[in-house]
Order: structure tokens, then sequence, then C-alpha cells
């Protein structure tokens, strides 16, 4: 066998003194031979992102390496004057980031962008060529019409086509080794499924090496050729994809693969029960100016919905991102409040509650938004911000205090937190506490907002399985918005599909996985990255 | 906030800044010890030079003592700082978040009541509202609130514009608690970082214009104000420098001062830097 094209050896690097443990990784050794894909599986804080920024020599400013080696090509990375590693960067080793919209830069032209890539390269080429290969790379790339393409700007692009420009910036260079970081972390299932498709043709097309990074083992069944498993900074575990996914040797490679949602058996059936929420013909437009003389640009996020939520069940509504599905969360609520319509909760009128009456409402129906980060308050202890629900309504600050006491040692944190600020906790600890903030007012009618779309798969799994004990619990009705298929599978009994601010199909759970009706659903359903693998999984387990 | 704190000190301008400014504090508050008598009885000869006749600083035209002026006119210009920033501050804070939060048509008016301010030149309506309401400390604070605060409320609408687009706002809101307690405690609470800074920004250009009105005459005439003392002493500043400059190094001091104070504040709150 050759030698590799990539080899780590014992690589370590050391975190600042303030940081919860010592080392990002800690002696870990991995190499990536030409032509293949190397996936690098792990939660986050595991370290994988700080490897591959370790190969580029992009470390951030208190983290070192302090031992070990990256070998590329017969040079050691680590030791490389920062000249011929900025050859390196974008020639022979290329990246792609996480997130299209901040890698690109928001006021240059996308093919002024690559071409500068290029020429940064390749100095000598004419500038006819460079064009050229411009349009080449985003003919490569799947971009639709390369020539006007060029000319636009990033916020132009949809999220897809933005990281397509990376993938374009990317490969200008012919580059031997791809390293990819999440990049379809930030992307819809189907758009995700595109560019995988595109990395792995690619990737067979040149012969180059990929060393991919992702938290979704899903992602790994469908793209990779070998996987190593990373957690705490350390490689649990390394080997060829299918040894790894069929026969994993490590508990923890069990508990990734276990975690990933939508294996389980479908809710079987949804309760007949009177509505508790019903919503007949809710439009909502959104229109912003785009300056005085140009016309109005019109988003229509909801049109003519109709749905019902019945007393106990748990409703999910599945879309891409526009699909419109938070605006209808949020008009639920009335955080927006919708253009035409009507919405009864309880067989009251809700867009027509006054300030009083709309305040009661909003204690019975509570909601869990997405981002954790963003949704406490980051100056206020997190007991704070529990406390004060119950005592707007009224109770005593010793009574909100126990009450918040008892929820967050319900959801698994300890009464000790009351007192801690919300950074000191990790995504699905906030997470936890913000289920714990919603509950705390006693409510009837719960409304998950992507609630567990920011987590990692294996936290993910823990806090659905708590919305689910807690559903049992106390008999809520929960309104469950993701873009996620295998996390609505795990959790609904009802799910609704929207697209455009429309709804395309409205099904029980169980018959939606079986038998989608609309081309849309199908199209969403075969986009679940892993589908294959997992489908396999279950009939072994079934078998 | 010792983080903060550190921040702050490890910046050369907040130390400088701190320094200087804790000397004028110092100043203002030790002016009745250090020269107990009025900063008006003409104590000395007229016209001695810096040195003569036992005084630090020289006298002025009508033989006052330009030390004690100077000293005791930093207790005023603090006073007249602080006291017309925390008017500024009550009116622009107070409209921002009115318009940053109500959004619409409340907005809409607050905006253009707002730009009306900022088309009239500050000073010159400063000098009409002292001119009409007759000076005294209290109508200088007064004016120059009311000629400071349009700015600060621009600043706290913008701010408040975005947070409460911020998620756990309207989980406050879905809380149950009241729009006040939304916006002080949750909103407020979050944007008040540049607001601080600017307010100190805020107090050295509300010194430089009780120094200008001062200069004009229009200040109080039972208080010693760094610029009364350079307004008397302009007539004479080829034969007597001492009488102006003094004064005018004070006001410098001062003001660069609160300006270095107010620059690493800023990087102090700013999370990004504070915490690299």
């Amino acid at each position: 066998m050759t030698d590799p094209l990539l080899s780590i050896e014992d690589l370590v690097l050391a975190l600042p003194e303030s940081a919860d443990r010592a080392h990002a990784v800690d002696r870990i050794s991995l190499s990536i031979n030409a032509n293949e894909i190397l996936c690098l599986v792990g939660e986050s804080g595991s370290g994988k992102s700080m490897t591959a920024h370790a190969i580029l020599g992009l470390l951030p400013p208190k983290i070192r390496a302090t031992g070990g080696v990256i070998r590329f090509g017969g040079e050691d990375l680590l030791a490389l004057p920062e000249k011929r590693m900025r050859a390196l960067r974008g020639g022979e080793i290329a990246m792609i980031f996480q997130e299209p919209m901040t890698a690109l830069n928001p006021l240059a032209q996308v093919g002024r962008q690559v071409a500068e890539t290029i020429q940064t390269h390749q100095p000598k080429l004419s500038a006819k060529a460079v064009d050229a290969r411009v349009l080449e790379l985003f003919e490569q790339v799947g971009l639709p019409n390369p020539a006007s393409l060029a000319r636009a700007y990033p916020f132009q692009l949809s999220g897809g086509q933005r990281q397509r420009v990376m993938i374009a910036i990317a490969l200008s260079n012919n580059p031997q080794l791809l390293i990819a970081d999440e990049p379809t972390t930030a992307l819809d299932v189907t758009t995700q499924r595109q560019i995988l498709d595109l990395i792995k043709s690619l990737q067979a097309e040149r012969g180059m090496g990929v060393l991919f990074i992702t938290h979704d083992i899903g992602v790994v069944a469908d793209i990779a050729d070998r996987v190593a498993v990373l957690r705490h900074g350390r490689i649990v575990e390394q080997g060829d994809a299918q040894q790894v996914l069929h026969l994993p040797r490590e508990d923890y490679t069990r508990v990734l693969l276990n975690a990933v949602p939508g294996r389980g058996s479908v809710a079987p059936t949804a309760s007949e029960a009177a509505p508790l929420l019903d919503i007949r013909g809710l439009y909502k437009t959104f229109t912003t100016s785009n300056g005085l003389f140009r016309p109005k640009r019109r988003v229509e996020a909801a049109k003519s919905i109709d749905l019902s939520i019945a007393r106990g069940d748990t409703l999910a509504v599945v879309g891409e991102s526009g699909s419109g599905k938070s605006t209808l969360a949020r008009m639920v609520l009335r955080l927006i409040e919708p253009d035409a319509g009507e919405m009864y909760f309880d067989g009251v009128d809700v867009r027509g509650m006054k300030r009083e009456e709309l305040r009661q409402f909003r204690r019975r129906a509570q909601i869990v938004f997405q981002d954790p980060y963003a949704s406490l308050d980051p100056r206020l202890k997190i007991g704070e911000s529990i406390i004060r629900g119950p005592m707007a309504f009224g109770a005593s600050r010793a009574e909100a205090r126990a009450i918040a006491e008892k929820w967050l040692v319900r959801v698994g944190l300890g009464a000790a937190s009351l007192d801690r600020f919300p950074h000191e906790f990790s995504g699905g600890q906030r997470q936890r506490i913000c289920i714990a903030r919603a509950l705390a007012l006693d409510p009837s009618f719960l409304i998950a907002d992507e609630a567990v779309s920011a987590l990692d798969v294996s936290i993910q799994a823990q806090v659905l399985e708590l919305l689910a004990e807690l559903k049992a619990e106390m008999g809520l009705t929960m309104l469950f918005i993701t873009h996620d298929l295998r996390v609505a599978r795990e959790i609904a009994d009802r799910i609704v599909v929207m697209q455009h601010g429309e709804i395309v199909e409205q099904a029980r759970a169980h018959d939606l996985f079986d038998a989608p009706r609309s081309d849309y659903t199908r199209r969403l359903l075969e986009a679940v990255p892993g589908r294959d693998f997992f489908a396999g999984r279950q009939m072994e387990a079934v078998g | 906030m010792p983080q903060v704190l550190k921040t702050f000190l490890r910046r050369p301008a907040g130390a400088v800044g701190l320094f200087l400014l804790l000397l004028v504090i110092l100043m203002a508050a030790l002016a009745p010890v250090l020269y107990p008598g009025s900063p008006w009885e003409m104590t000395a000869i007229p016209f001695s030079r810096p040195g003569e006749n036992g005084l630090l600083m020289g006298s002025d035209t009508m033989g006052r003592d330009i030390a004690a002026g100077v000293v005791h006119g930093a207790r005023i210009s603090i006073v007249i700082g602080i006291a017309s920033t925390l008017t500024a501050l009550l009116i622009g804070v107070t409209l921002g978040c009115i318009a940053g939060y109500a959004g619409g048509t409340v907005d809409g008016a607050i905006v253009r009541f707002t730009e009306i301010f900022q088309t009239i030149p500050n000073f010159v309506l400063a000098i009409l509202l002292v001119a009409i309401l007759t000076p005294s400390i209290g109508t200088i604070i007064l004016a120059i609130g009311l000629v400071s605060w349009p700015p600060l409320a621009r600043l706290t609408r913008a701010q408040v514009r975005s947070i409460s687009q911020r998620e756990f706002v309207q989980a406050a809101k879905c809380q149950g608690q009241s729009t006040f307690s939304v916006v002080v405690r949750h909103v407020l609470l979050n944007a008040i970082s540049p607001i601080i800074v600017l307010g100190a920004m805020t107090v050295a250009a509300a010194i430089l214009i009780e120094a200008a009105l001062s200069f004009m005459g229009l200040g109080d005439p039972n208080y010693m104000s760094w610029g009364y003392m350079i307004g008397a002493g302009r007539t004479v500043i080829r034969q007597a420098w001492w009488m102006s400059v003094f004064p005018g190094v004070a006001i410098l001091i001062t003001v660069i001062a609160i300006n270095l104070v107010g620059e690493a504040l800023n990087d102090a709150l700013n999370p990004r830097i504070s915490r690299a």
C-alpha cells in the first residue's frame, strides 16, 4: 500500500487553563489515503473541528499543538513556516465550512471570490483563463446558469447554492485533500442530500482524499469509506465504515448509532378527542420594501392553513426552511399577528383575545424555541428566568422558587443550577432549562419550535425522551415543529408537511411514513441521510 | 464583572483615563480643604505670575487666586457633567425604549421628534434655553440635558429594536410578564452596555458645553467655573497667559480622561474583546 495522503500521529492540542479539560484532542492518530472519504464523527466539543483547523494551521489564539506531527506529502504541517502554509491552504488542501453565509464575503460577487482563490495560487494565469475556469467549476458543482450566477452576491443565493460556491472555491486549485467541516449541518434535508451526493461524486471523479466532519451517523452511513469516532478528544474507534457501522466494537459507537432518531415504531393511533386547537384558513404575508422605486417583495408564509390538534396528541409540522412552519408557531401564540383566518383554543377565539385574556392564554400555551443560546436571557440566572413566569401570575417569590426548583430537578438538572448563568450550561442543558421554564406555568399545550434541531443527535434523543415522558405525565398536547422527518417520526401522532406556506400533506404518522401521498413528502423521505442503512439495521433487528 | 474590570484596567486608555479622572474628582472633593476660602475672594495682587507671591498659578485681573478657581471649578464641571448626562439619559433612554419596543407609528413619531432636535445646533439651543430661563446651575443642567439626549435616544432605539427580536424576549412575553417588566428587566438590561459608553462620552461633551456657556457669560454667577475663568482672562491673554491656560488645561485633561474611560469601557463591555 502507498503512503497515506495525510497522517496525523499522536496529535495533542492544549486548551487554555480555564477550559473544562486540558486537551482539545489528546494523542489522536489517523490517516487519510488518496481517493477515500474519512468521516470524523463526534458530538460537539469532542475536538473534531479543532483537529481540522490544526491541519490547516487555523487554530484559535489560545490553543496550541503541544505534541505530535501532521504529515502531508513528506512535510510536517505543524512545523511549516507561514509562507509555505499559505501556499498549501486553498492549494493542495482546501476546506469547506459549516455556515456558507458567514464563510463567503457578503460584499463581493461569488464569481470574483472563486477567481481570487485561483489567482492567489496561480498568479500567472490570464484573466480570461481564470474566468473560464470559474465557469467550469460552477458547472462542475452543479450551479445552474454559471455565467449569471457568477455575478450574484452571496445573499442572493440559497443556502445550498452558497455551499456549492464554497465547494467550487475549495476545488479551484485541484486540491489533493478536502476538509469538510459539517458542511451540511446548516442545510435542509433535501439540500443536504444534494450536497452529499455532489461531494461524493467529485471525490470519486478527482480521486481526492476527503476528511468529512459530522455529528450525524446518518451522513456517515451515506458517504464514508472509513470512520473515526471521536469523544472528549480521544479516538474511540476507527476503521472501515461497514465494519464500524454494522459491528461497532465500542459502546460509545453503539450509543451514537442508537441515538439517531426515527427508528422506533411509529405511534400507533391518534386519539379522536375534541380538538384543543383548531385553525381555519390562516393567512400571513410578509412584505419587505426594497427601496422607494422597486416593487415590494412579498413572501407568503401561510396560505390558508387548516389544522387541528386533538387533546393529548402530538402534531408535528415538518418542512424545509422558509416553509412557514415557525411563523405558524408564532401565530398560534400571537407573537406574530396573522392577516386573516380563525384560531380557536379550547373553543375560545384566540384572535379576539384582549390583553388579560391573551396573558392567561399564553400561560396555558407555552413554547420552547429552537436556539437554546438565544432563548435564555444571558444576564439572568436561570432560576430567575423561570421564577418570573409563576410570579407574573401571582405566585409569591418563595412559591415560584419552589416551583422552579421542582422543574429543574424534573428535567434532570438539580436544584443547585438555580443560581447559575446560562453560559455555564451546554446546549442540551439549556434546552432542558427552557422546557422547565415553559412547564413551570403548568400549561396544557406546548409548542416546540425546532426544539432539538440545534442539538447533537445523542443529546437530541435525550431531550426527545424527556419531552415524551413529560407529555405522558402531564397530559400535554404538543405542536412540534421540525425540519427533520426522523424527529417527527419519533414523537408525533399526526404529521403535517408544509411547503411554501401551504400544507401539502396531513396524515397520521403511521400512514405518512408507510404511504406518503404527495411527491414532496416522498422527496423529503428519500433525502433522509443514512436511510438505507438504518432501514437495513431495522430489518436485521426484526429478523 | 471582575472580568470586565480586568479588561478595563489592562487597556492603557482605561488605566490612564481612570487615573486622570480620579485626580480631577479628588481635586473637586478636596477643594474646601485645599482652598478653604471662596474662589471669588480677591486675596492677592492682580496680575501675579505663577509662583509669585506664593500663588501656584498666579492671580487674575482682579487678584483672585487662579489655583483656587481651578480646584473649585472642578466641582461645578463634574456636577454639571454628571447631572445633565443623567437628565439626557432619562429623556433619551425612555423615548428610545418606547420607540424601539413599540415600533410602528409611535416609533415614527418619536424618531421625527428626535430629528427636530438634531437639526437644531446643540450649542445654539443651549444658549437660547439658558438665556430664556436665566442662568443658574439648575437651568444649565436642564439646558445641557435637553440638547444632549437625541444621540442617546437613537442608540437606545436601535439596541432595543434588535434585542426585542431575540427569543428570550419572546419567551418572557409568553411567560405572561408585563410589558414594562419585559422591557426594563430583559431588553434594557441587555442593551445597556453601549448606552453606558455613550453616556460617558456625553459627560465629556456636557462639560465642554458648560465651559462654553460660562465663557459667554451665561454661567451661574454663584459658582466659579473653568469656562468663566477663560472668558474673564481672554482679554488679557497676551499679557497674562496663565489666566486662561490653567483652566483650559483643566478642561482638556478632564475631557480626555472621560473619553479614555469611555473608550476602555467600550472594549471592556464588549464580550468579544473582553473574553479574547
